[in-house]
């Protein structure tokens, strides 16, 4: 269509109307830019080739295959994939790539709450309050979150004392320079159906609530439903939890004569690189939250207190839902932030994607591109599902126009 | 009854006037306001006072004797080592030893002039940035002095040319080289940006997908995977026997990265300008290089200044990644010099040391970017 659209136009033109001609020069830039960019490819990926043969590396996928033969710091993505020195260097991708979501997911929820807490803070009229959070805010996020992971790492394994003298809270969890020692959860069977119950629950709920919202809209009546809420999503999986005889028990961690033996360690590297990540994302999360409340229109709440609304209801119904349709965003951006972020996990030897896949095996095998390239497809991955997330939260949060 | 004499106006009861007065309507204005603010004072109390008494109050400040311009000022008899130093609080005289190298990094010490003059021709830089501010030839000499800038940088540093002795860039470090990556990686991404940017709302659908697959790659993944990237496959791009500088890949990787991001930020001064202003400048027949030169990029780059420089901002911080592939930067210079056999253990001095100079400029970065806000903010005055 477009060609012959050009062709049109330019049939029966001198060469020098075809100079000027603003559809032929576009056409021109675009193949002389493909040209050059094909051709950039051409040389570098010849190139590549060349090299890869000339210092003898292999190429292909069959790498994944082949035995790991190193030790992983032992965390969640080890216990989770059974992880010994003789498994692939295919386990040790899922092993990174779950130690990367296990940072992720705990970090975002720490993130999120700090965040919500310092942005509120930051509005409070206490003067001590709001400058507190001020404070907090300018101090951590003019630091590199990278010194700070490096800061909280060494602070972890200095303050904190030698397994033997291990800080014990009521020989349940155990505090020392080696991490943090919880109860090993052991699930017997039939767990799974506690689980099943727990799911069950929350669907039920969401039904409910929309049934008693309709009932809300039609009839005017208000039902309050946080009473049978939670007799749905904690009763339900309770009363299957005791009916199968309480299929669950704890391993707990038993201080031995050097060491802390059995339980479930949480390693210094994930306590230090979370607690950094959190604590540096929390500051554009207060901002991105502090910025959302404030862009509410000062004449909302003025309505809704005029119309009889409770403080708590014109929170609720008033100001929180338009302060979150200009916070959520910019809050979703920090979370994919620390997702990223969490690859500096390199720098002090915490197993995540980065540093075990796209370090050690990088070393050990020496197949930088194919390597590299599935850490970069992963990361792409979680930033493009991101954006497609916030661009349907976006569409569902804009205002309807009429 | 009718007074006739004037009444002495009364003092304001004591509750209504000045410290009362705003103790009672900022901290206790309510009991739970009241508890917030005794939590607040604990919070301070259990943080500050540890804090200044390891800094300062215990802290050992035996130097020896120093030369401090030409006055010989002792602290102590004799210097401070590792021993004797104390475990306690910090000890100053391992910074004090160690000053060199997060300064210099291990710049050789009889060239060590060149590295002054280029931190004495930085910060000559952004006074005159700052003087200049209302002088009629503003932009000629702004423009003119970040392009002579670096190129006497070069020199000054690297030497060459046959007019200073060749300093190899492995002996570069310290704050130097972060002052270095930083400075480069602005000055270079920015074009690239903003030719990216221009791409990205092309009609040319050819190069604006080009730009929009590059834009989003590079600000899909971390920076982290982009360093290791130009470490490891970039002299596999080259032909081989190429010799490239450590230093040179990870500038490249910087630069890309921050490209991208430059990109989104000219991108959005580029859709705040309103169409009239693209359709004025057909309408006179300008070509498209004189549209965006003349009228579109001035104004698009005014009004994301505040946005551009919240983006160095963040490539600031993001210097310290190069320790991660091996270059040593100011950062790295804790570890590096923290494994000093006479100085172990002494990782703290160093990272509070480094905190406190990234904070000082960072802040500063900050309440500049924050004070540009407000002056380009024409929106909101009423």
């Amino acid at each position: 269509m477009k060609q012959q659209n050009i062709l049109s136009q330019v049939k029966g033109l001198t060469f020098r109307e075809l100079l000027y001609n603003n559809e032929v020069r576009a056409f021109f830039f675009q193949v002389a830019t493909f040209l050059l960019i094909a051709g950039l490819f051409y040389t570098i990926i010849g190139n590549l080739f060349d090299n890869i043969e000339a210092r003898g590396i292999h190429t292909g996928f069959s790498f994944l295959k082949n035995r790991a033969g190193f030790d992983i710091l032992p965390f969640l993505g080890n216990y989770l994939q059974d992880y010994t020195p003789e498994s692939s260097n295919l386990t040790v991708f899922y092993v990174g790539l779950i130690n990367t979501l296990i940072v992720a997911f705990v970090g975002i929820i720490i993130t999120t709450f700090l965040g919500l807490f310092i942005g509120i803070a930051r509005l409070s009229n206490n003067y001590l309050v709001a400058k507190l959070a001020g404070g907090y805010i300018e101090l951590f996020r003019n630091i590199p979150v990278l010194l700070q992971i490096f800061f909280w790492y060494n602070i972890f394994i200095n303050i904190f004392p030698h397994p033997k003298k291990s800080f014990s809270f009521f020989d349940i969890a155990f505090l020392n320079q080696r991490g943090l020692y919880l109860p090993k959860p052991i699930l017997e069977s039939g767990f799974s159906l506690v689980i099943i119950a727990f799911v069950v629950g929350i669907i039920l709920t969401v039904f409910m609530k929309r049934y008693f919202n309709k009932k809300h809209d039609e009839t005017g009546v208000y039902t309050r439903t946080l009473g049978y809420s939670t007799l749905l999503i904690l009763g339900l999986p309770a009363v299957f939890f005791l009916l199968l005889g309480s299929p669950l028990s704890f391993d707990l961690a038993v201080l031995g004569k050097f060491n802390l033996k059995g339980g479930m360690q949480v390693v210094p590297e994930f306590i230090a690189l979370t607690f950094a990540l959190s604590v540096y994302t929390a500051t554009y999360i207060a901002e991105a939250i502090r910025s959302g409340i404030e862009a509410v229109d000062k004449g909302q709440k003025e309505a809704a207190a005029a119309i009889g609304l409770t403080q708590t209801q014109s929170l609720k119904l008033i100001i929180l839902p338009q302060a979150l349709r200009v916070a959520i965003p910019p809050t979703i951006n920090q979370y994919l932030n620390l997702t990223k972020n969490s690859s500096l996990a390199t720098a002090i030897g915490y197993p995540e994607l980065m540093s075990a896949f796209g370090g050690t095996v990088l070393n050990q095998v020496g197949q930088a591109v194919e390597i590299l390239g599935m850490a970069m497809l992963v990361y792409l991955f979680i930033s493009l599902s991101i954006s497609l997330l916030l661009n349907i939260i976006n569409k569902r949060m804009a205002i309807p126009e009429r | 009854m009718a007074v006739n004499e004037l009444q002495t106006t009364r003092k304001p009861p004591i509750s209504q006037i000045g410290a009362v007065l705003w103790l009672r309507t900022n901290l206790f204005s309510s009991w739970i306001n009241g508890l917030l603010t005794f939590a607040s004072l604990y919070l301070l109390f259990i943080t500050i006072p540890p804090l200044l008494d390891w800094m300062f109050f215990s802290a050992n400040f035996n130097f020896g004797t120093v030369n401090i311009l030409g006055f010989d000022i002792k602290f102590s008899e004799v210097m401070a080592d590792n021993d004797n130093c104390g475990r306690e609080a910090a000890c100053w005289p391992f910074i004090y030893e160690k000053i060199y190298m997060f300064i210099y990094g291990f710049y050789p010490r009889e060239e060590v002039w060149r590295a002054d003059v280029f931190y004495g021709l930085t910060a000559l830089l952004i006074v005159i940035v700052r003087l200049v501010k209302n002088y009629k030839y503003k932009n000629k000499v702004i423009l003119s002095m970040i392009i002579t800038y670096p190129i006497v940088s070069y020199i000054l540093i690297a030497g060459g040319f046959g007019l200073l002795p060749v300093v190899e860039t492995h002996l570069w470090g310290g704050l130097l080289l972060t002052l270095i990556i930083a400075s480069v990686g602005i000055v270079v991404s920015f074009p690239i940006g903003v030719v990216l940017a221009l791409g990205r709302q092309s009609d040319l659908k050819v190069i604006k997908l080009f730009s929009t697959i590059f834009i989003e790659f590079i600000r899909g993944v971390p920076l982290i995977t982009i360093l290791f990237m130009a470490s490891f496959v970039l002299p596999l791009f080259l032909e081989s026997g190429t010799n490239f500088d450590k230093l040179l890949r990870a500038l490249i990787a910087i630069a890309l990265f921050q490209a991208a991001y430059f990109a989104e930020v000219v991108r959005g001064g580029l859709q705040a300008i309103p169409k009239g202003q693209y359709e004025a400048a057909d309408a006179i027949g300008l070509s498209y290089f004189q549209k965006n030169a003349l009228i579109i990029l001035p104004q698009a780059l005014k009004i994301s200044i505040p946005n551009i420089v919240g983006s160095s901002i963040s490539l600031f911080k993001d210097t310290t990644l190069v320790l991660i592939i091996g270059l040593l930067d100011m950062l790295a210079m804790v570890n590096m010099t923290s494994q000093d056999i006479y100085w172990l253990g002494r990782e703290t001095e160093g990272y509070a040391t480094v905190t406190m100079v990234f904070w000082v400029m960072l802040y500063s970065m900050s309440r500049y970017s924050r004070k540009l806000e407000i002056r380009f903010n024409t929106e909101n005055i009423n």
